[in-house]
């Protein structure tokens, strides 16, 4: 039998109960449409987070205190951990490929200045914080490239402190106080809005040191090495432990590139985008079911179709081909229809609220249809082992 | 040529046993016409199934054209169906959702001939019967005489050396029931064998050749 003869054959079936069939299918249509719907909006979620990941650059490396042995927050528990120093930073800056080196301390402080007040995020941070992490700023300079251990007292605004404090005035040369202690604002950044829940522009920026100082903090909480684009991440993790150790005697800090830290998170959000994704398979489950039923019906009613069938010298694989083949129509239809109402549906979300990050990679495309197209095997296959396995004398007899 | 010897074909019925076929011993030459004929139950439907590969005897040997085929494996046996033996039945069986043509082009379509071809050989069939203009009807839309003419060119469209047919004209009236026993003469003249099971003892004499069977045996065989 010719393979178009076959799709013919099981097709023509198929259409013959119209309504019946739509019914079928319309249940793995609805699956297959929450599949995808729920696996797009999962991967959309994946790649807004990654997005903002890595919009900093992905030739990064952090350096914390503690030595911690899994990803996450370093541990300092042992009493042999010493603190980041400033001078391990500045030894660091000599390490190959190494392109900029940002000191990092953070903390929260009172924020005052034309005699408005506010609390705020401090950041001490070097000079070349906003290089390193393209921040640009509105108006005036970052911070200078003064001696790291004895800089000026020199701040610089996020844009939202500079609004809260200062309104649309000029902000250059103002004297604020942050904690307690005074500066002078040399510039302020231009919006970075929202980073994954942190305001960026709610903040200010000062020197590391006097960060330090004001925090009663004996180290540096985080260290950020860039480096340059396409350098080998090895080769600098390589060089930041033989700076460190030699400097410690010991590895007492952690070492985590960019990469890594996106393949944990890509991990775990590929976890939730399955998740997500098998709960949409439920329904699928529930249409594979609506497929099994149907197919054990349609072999029941066509017990004298399948006894002529094999009167006329069709084999019991005939038979067997004939009816999966139906049960792959209906799932194959099924899977169509819900692709057209999954990928229509993620696309009106998308349009409805622009904030849901919304994808649908043509892979899930393919692996959904495969998987309708899998789904109708599993539920035919049963009935049409039954088909094929009829005698035909007795087949016949029932009608 | 047909061959049966010692055929016994036993059915159990819970603890009762059912001998339908009781040491049927027959030879039948090419293109021979035959009639089965004799009570409801005495086993015509049953042999005839054997005869047509559809049903195996509990033993018994079974030679058709040279070749022992109560031994075939089952898709053997299958292809045997499909290219040396036609079923006309007394319910016509045509799928109903197919048309005239789609019933009769089945046996091409299951062996895989091509569609040009079956086509071409379809068409040449239905008009040799008369029934060009129905075609594309489905068997709901024809008469009982014209479903079973529809039933005998799809038993023919693989050319078969042998015919079987089981009460034939049982569902028709006579004028239609005689055109199928027209039909079927002028296959058997054509040099098929032809054997037909019925309980309409006009039908039955025309045959050449005519057995009668009573509990499962063959009591007369008369020819001529
Ligand atoms: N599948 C079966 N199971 C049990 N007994 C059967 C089966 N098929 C036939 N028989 C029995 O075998 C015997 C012969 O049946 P068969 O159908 O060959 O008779 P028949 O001569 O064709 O009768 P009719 O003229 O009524 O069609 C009957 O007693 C019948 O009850
Ligand atoms: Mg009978």
């Amino acid at each position: 039998m010719l393979s178009r003869d076959f799709i013919r054959f099981a097709a023509s079936s198929v259409l013959s109960h119209r309504t019946r069939s739509a019914l079928t299918t319309l249940g793995i249509a609805v699956g297959i449409a929450a599949v995808v719907l729920l696996t797009s909006i999962g991967e959309g979620i994946n790649r807004y987070v990654v997005a903002e990941f890595t919009q900093f650059g992905t030739n990064i490396v952090a350096i914390n205190p503690g030595k911690s042995s899994t990803l996450g927050t370093p541990t300092g528990i042992f009493n042999t951990v010493r603190p980041l120093s400033l001078d391990d930073a500045a030894a660091m800056a000599r390490i190959p490929h190494v392109q900029s080196v940002v000191p990092v301390v953070q903390g929260n402080a009172e924020v005052e200045g034309l005699g408005r007040q506010r609390r705020t995020m401090i950041y001490g941070v070097g000079s070349q914080f906003a290089e390193a992490f393209k921040f640009q700023v509105a108006a005036g300079d970052f911070l200078p490239d003064d001696d790291p251990r004895a800089p000026r007292a020199y701040a610089v605004l996020g844009s939202k402190l500079k609004k809260e404090l200062f309104g649309e005035a000029g902000v250059l040369g103002e004297r604020i106080r942050v904690g307690g202690d005074r500066y002078r604002v040399i510039g302020y950044m231009r919006s970075k809005g929202q980073v994954l829940g942190f305001d960026l522009d709610d903040t200010v920026y000062i020197p590391a040191a006097r960060a330090l100082d004001m925090f009663g903090r004996e180290g540096l909480m985080e260290v950020d090495l860039l480096y340059a684009e396409g350098a080998p991440a090895e080769e600098v993790v390589a060089g930041v432990k033989r700076v460190l150790i030699s400097r410690h005697g010991g590895e007492d800090f952690t070492v985590t590139t960019q990469q890594q830290m996106l393949d944990v998170l890509g991990s775990v959000l590929g976890v939730l985008t399955f998740a997500v994704g098998a709960l949409g398979g439920i329904s699928l489950l529930v249409g594979g079911v609506g497929i099994l039923t149907i197919m054990i019906i349609a072999v029941r009613e066509r017990t004298g179709e399948i006894g002529l069938l094999r009167a006329l010298g069709a084999t019991r694989h005939q038979i067997l081909r004939i009816f999966l083949g139906e049960a792959v129509i209906l799932s194959a239809a099924g899977g169509i229809m819900g692709l057209l109402t999954g990928v229509g549906g993620a696309w009106l979300l998308h349009l409805a609220m622009p904030a849901m990050p919304v994808h649908t990679p043509l892979s899930y495309i393919l692996l959904a249809e495969a998987m309708a197209v899998v789904i109708g095997l599993l539920a035919g296959v049963a009935p049409a082992r039954r088909a094929a396995a009829m005698e035909p004398l007795e087949a016949l007899r029932t009608e | 040529m047909i061959i049966l010897e010692g055929i016994n074909r036993i059915f159990q019925v819970g603890d009762q046993q059912v001998h339908a076929l009781d040491d049927i011993h027959l030879t039948i030459q090419p293109g021979e016409y035959l009639s089965l004929m004799g009570p409801s139950g005495s086993g015509k439907s049953t042999l005839l199934n054997i005869l047509g590969l559809l049903d195996k005897p509990t033993s018994g040997r079974y030679v058709l054209e040279d070749r022992e085929v109560t031994s075939l494996s089952d898709d053997e046996q299958a292809r045997v169906r499909g290219e040396r033996i036609g079923f006309v039945f007394q319910f016509f069986h045509l799928v109903p959702r197919m048309s005239a043509f789609e019933n009769v082009e089945l046996p091409l379509v299951l062996a895989g001939v091509p569609p040009a071809q079956r086509r071409e050989r379809v068409g040449k069939i239905l008009e040799q019967l008369d029934l060009t203009d129905r075609a594309h009807h489905r068997p709901d839309q024809l008469s009982g005489g014209q479903c079973q003419r529809i039933a005998i060119a799809r038993a023919t469209i693989m050319h078969p050396s042998l015919l079987l047919a089981d009460e034939p004209t049982g569902n028709l009236d006579s004028k239609s029931g005689a055109d199928v026993v027209q039909v079927l003469e002028q296959l058997n003249a054509g040099g098929i064998t032809l054997v037909v099971v019925t309980h309409d003892a006009e039908v039955g004499k025309r045959a050449r050749r005519r057995l009668r069977m009573v509990d499962g045996r063959i009591v007369e065989d008369e020819a001529g």
